[in-house]
């Protein structure tokens, strides 16, 4: 029995590299031994991408993409399809599981300093992949075409409107119409479906392409590769990413099931933050619900483009807006170039980068917190105070990562 | 940093809340248990007799009311009361256009109602009709202010009046109607109770593969945390 | 070293060697339960099966010789008015032997139409228009002996797609591509003008 295995092996290893792309991304793959709680993300992401492609493709079998019909499908997978109610909250709950997952992803990223060199690819890929997901979830989030589809889709096309000289040619070009309507409704489904991610998983493989050139970065920020024993050439502080930490991560995905398959099964409109109430009405072109927000991954950029109420340097509030959003999104890119600090990692940092992420991250709550709320002037002018903090975060960043007391980095994890 | 990780922890946690009532009027409590088969019965019956003359179910299939113990038998019997057949989706006798002309906007599906508004709501509306001639109905309510939609259910409820003290605005009953006001709360209560199934019918089956889920993956967790720990000894 | 990595090693202990075990059987399990709602989505949904429903038909105004075509489960069903004369064609080919399966052996009636003229009624024949080959719809030819057909030809259905021949009761002939007779579909007579396709019982209209 294990001899015609290892004889199968044989003849497929002469034929494609399977032994050797085991061992150099999987058995023989040396990470830090000291992966924490915020290491489980990446493969959690990877889990919850599998999810969505193959709820995806079952929903595909069933939905219609036209504006008359729409709607309709949607009800008809949750009702008339054997267990199609189940592949719905999957994909849905997915959506937004996927963004809890990649800001939990992100924000390891931002603790540990992953993104500083050598990673500094590996770090704008993924923020490639984060732009990409972002055009999965808003492309994804009009196919039911409900009210906060139809009227989320209106005001996201609209600042596209705003860019001056070719916005409103630029915004008929997308629609495919002058308004938003079925054309429209069918290339998002084209755009969802098809070339998003497809993109996607080439990004992701050329993301885990390039981290496991660079090797993964750890809680304590040092390099592992920089200590290997002389002899077999292995990282001391390494260890074979199979089985240690494939046997780690299982761990890791049955408690993210525990909590994704509670919310599936107890909770999937998630109190009308996974899935919005007022979707539940169909797409109407003539009438506005009273209160509008994007789902609340959308909501701390949203409340961004909402801040901006006057107009200067000769630029109208509208553009302004559009460009903070634009800007709040693209900024992650610039962090490694950013900070200046000797560490990577928050654990051997200073006081006021310390401060400064607890900052940061306040404001981001606070700014999603704002964006699934009604504007009032007091709203406004918070939105005002933490948009000011949050880019100041990455504004400030060269000056106070560079002047802040760090600790001395250890040799050993 | 532990400190950190807990406060955002807390922080994800936080934002999930329930959205508020848009409107000012404080909303009663829908009686809502849709594993009581007797009372989504009894609210099936009084859709089927007071609703759908002009709304539509129009996603929900007659024979779909298995799920609330009915027998086909049953649904045919009880349920329609047109030409329709048993696996036939639960259409509005009028059509849209009739609608727009009679009320001015179409009469709105209601299969998802109780998911866009909430029970609460509907509870709470379906009990606020009040006598205005100023409208064009003769009626008007307190939670929608100026609905098109008339008060279909006043000859169980009777007419209630308007009453203004300050800013407070109360209702009170004008003229009674067939049913006590005990008995007209749990007749809407039923029908809000059916309208929460009618959203969402397969909500109990969702609930209980749930439990069997849950199970499984506290076993899974046991059974991955030993074998992790095993392999783990090979580290510490 | 790949294979180390699948299969049990031997320097493992017991106690890792029953985890692993413990875990890819239950990781089996989640995984043939996940599968299963998935699968099952591809069936028929209950849309498909109320158009699936049973189909009612009069045929009052059905002549002698005459075929009406109804659609049931999306495919076509044939009642067909036998004339006295088919009923005795159906008599004079069993003596000619060259059919297939002349008392229906094979499974493809109900218990009821498992007789010598294949129905309930002896001169109305149910029966699914849908040849028992590769699916086509076979052509009714009730004329006798015709030029393409040869003179042996006493009236039936004919597949154009390839070749395959039956008689007025759907039996196959013998030496055609078609293995079995054509497929009487459950039907029953709610009275004697109405017949209901696809159903054997009155309650389920």
């Amino acid at each position: 029995m294990s001899n015609l295995f290892n004889s199968m092996i044989e003849w497929i290893d002469k034929r494609f590299p399977l032994t050797s792309t085991w061992k150099a991304h999987l058995s023989e793959y040396y990470a830090p031994k000291n992966f924490n709680f915020w290491y489980f993300f990446g493969s959690l992401a990877l889990l919850v991408l599998v999810n969505q492609l193959i709820t995806g493709i079952f929903l595909t079998m069933n939905y219609k993409p036209d504006a008359n019909q729409a709607f309709a499908s949607v009800e008809y997978i949750m009702r008339d399809v054997d267990y199609g109610w189940l592949i719905r909250y999957m994909h849905s709950t997915g959506a937004s599981m996927f963004f809890v997952v990649v800001y939990l992803h992100m924000f390891r990223g931002m603790l540990y300093g992953s993104y500083r060199k050598p990673r500094e690819l590996l770090w704008l890929v993924g923020m490639c992949l984060f732009f990409v997901l972002m055009a999965l979830a808003f492309t994804g989030y009009i196919l039911p075409w409900g009210q906060m589809s139809y009227w989320g889709a209106q005001v996201i096309v609209s600042m596209f409107g705003a860019i001056p000289a070719i916005g409103d040619t630029l915004q008929q070009w997308l629609l495919g119409d002058f308004t938003l309507s079925d054309a429209a409704l069918n290339r998002f489904f084209a755009y969802h479906v098809v070339t998003l991610p497809l993109v996607l998983l080439v990004l992701v493989f050329v993301h885990i392409l390039a981290l496991h050139e660079t090797g993964s970065n750890n809680p304590d920020g040092i390099e592992i590769k920089e200590n290997k024993n002389p002899s077999t050439g292995i990282p001391v502080d390494g260890i074979p990413f199979h089985p240690y930490y494939t046997v780690k991560d299982i761990v890791g995905v049955v408690v993210f099931l525990i909590v994704f398959c509670g919310i599936i099964f107890f909770a999937p409109e998630m109190g009308g933050y996974f899935l919005e109430y007022n979707n539940f009405i169909p797409a109407n072109t003539l009438q506005t619900p009273d209160h509008i927000a994007p789902v609340w991954y959308f909501t701390p950029y949203y409340s961004m483009l909402r801040a901006v109420t006057v107009n200067f340097l000769g630029v109208d509030a509208k553009l302004w807006g559009v460009i903070l959003m634009a800007g709040s999104v693209v900024i992650f890119c610039f962090l490694p170039w950013l900070d200046r600090s000797p560490v990577k990692s928050v654990r051997y940092k200073g006081p006021y980068f310390k401060i400064a992420l607890t900052l940061f991250v306040i404001s981001f709550f606070v700014l999603g917190w704002l964006g699934t709320k009604s504007p009032t002037p007091m709203y406004t002018f918070l939105a005002q105070i933490f948009t000011v903090i949050y880019f100041a975060f990455f504004i400030l960043m060269p000056w106070y990562s560079k002047i802040d007391k760090t600790k001395p980095e250890p040799k050993r994890l | 940093m532990k400190k950190l990780t807990i406060a955002i922890l807390i922080l994800c946690i936080a934002p999930f809340g329930v959205f508020a009532a848009e409107s000012g009027m404080p909303l009663e409590r829908a009686p809502v248990d849709i594993t009581d088969n007797d009372s989504l019965q009894r609210g099936a019956e009084s859709f089927v007799n007071y609703c759908l003359t002009c709304h539509g179910a129009s996603y929900m299939r007659y024979n779909r009311h298995r799920d609330i113990g009915y027998t086909n038998e049953e649904i045919l019997e009880k349920m329609i009361h047109t030409d329709q057949k048993v696996g036939d989706l639960m259409l509005s006798a009028m059509r849209k256009e009739e609608g727009e002309v009679w009320f001015g906007v179409a009469p709105p599906d209601l299969s998802v109602i109780a998911r866009s508004r909430g029970s609460d709501w509907l509870y709470t509306y379906l009990k606020a009709f009040y006598r205005d001639d100023t409208t064009g109905t003769g009626w008007n309510n307190l939670v929608y202010d100026r609905v098109a939609m008339p008060h279909v259910l006043y000859q169980l409820q009777g007419e209630q009046i308007l009453v203004v003290k300050g800013d407070q605005k109360s209702l009170s009953l004008d003229k009674p109607g067939q049913m006590t006001s005990a008995e007209f709360d749990k007749f809407v209560g039923d029908l809000v109770n059916y309208l929460v199934y009618l959203g969402e019918p397969h909500a109990n089956e969702r609930k209980e593969l749930g439990i069997k889920v849950m199970l499984f993956l506290l076993g899974m967790l046991v059974l991955t945390y030993l074998l992790k720990k095993e392999y783990w000894r090979d580290i510490h | 070293m790949m294979a180390d990595s699948f299969s049990m090693d031997e320097k493992m202990s017991g106690r890792r060697k029953f985890l692993v075990a413990a875990t890819s059987v239950a990781g089996g399990v989640a995984g043939a339960a996940i599968a299963t709602p998935f699968l099952l989505s591809m069936m028929p949904s209950e849309r498909a099966k109320a158009a699936g429903a049973p189909v009612e038909v009069n045929i009052s105004k059905l002549e002698p010789g005459m075929l009406l075509m109804v659609e049931w489960r999306g495919r076509v069903v044939w009642v067909l008015n036998r004339t006295p004369e088919m009923l005795e064609s159906l008599v004079k080919i069993e003596e000619e032997d060259v059919l297939a399966d002349p008392n229906s052996e094979k499974n493809q009636q109900p218990e009821y139409a498992k007789n010598h003229t294949r129905s309930i009624k002896p001169e109305i024949f149910v029966t699914e228009g849908v040849c028992t080959h590769l699916g086509c719809s076979p052509v009714f030819r009730k004329d006798i002996a015709p030029a393409d057909l040869g003179p042996d030809w006493l009236g039936g259905f004919f597949c154009p797609c390839h070749g395959s021949k039956f008689d007025l009761a759907g039996r196959v002939y013998k030496h055609v591509p078609a293995p079995t007779n054509l497929v009487v579909p459950p039907h029953v007579y709610l009275d004697d003008s109405r017949l209901l396709i696809g159903s054997e019982s009155e309650g389920s209209a």
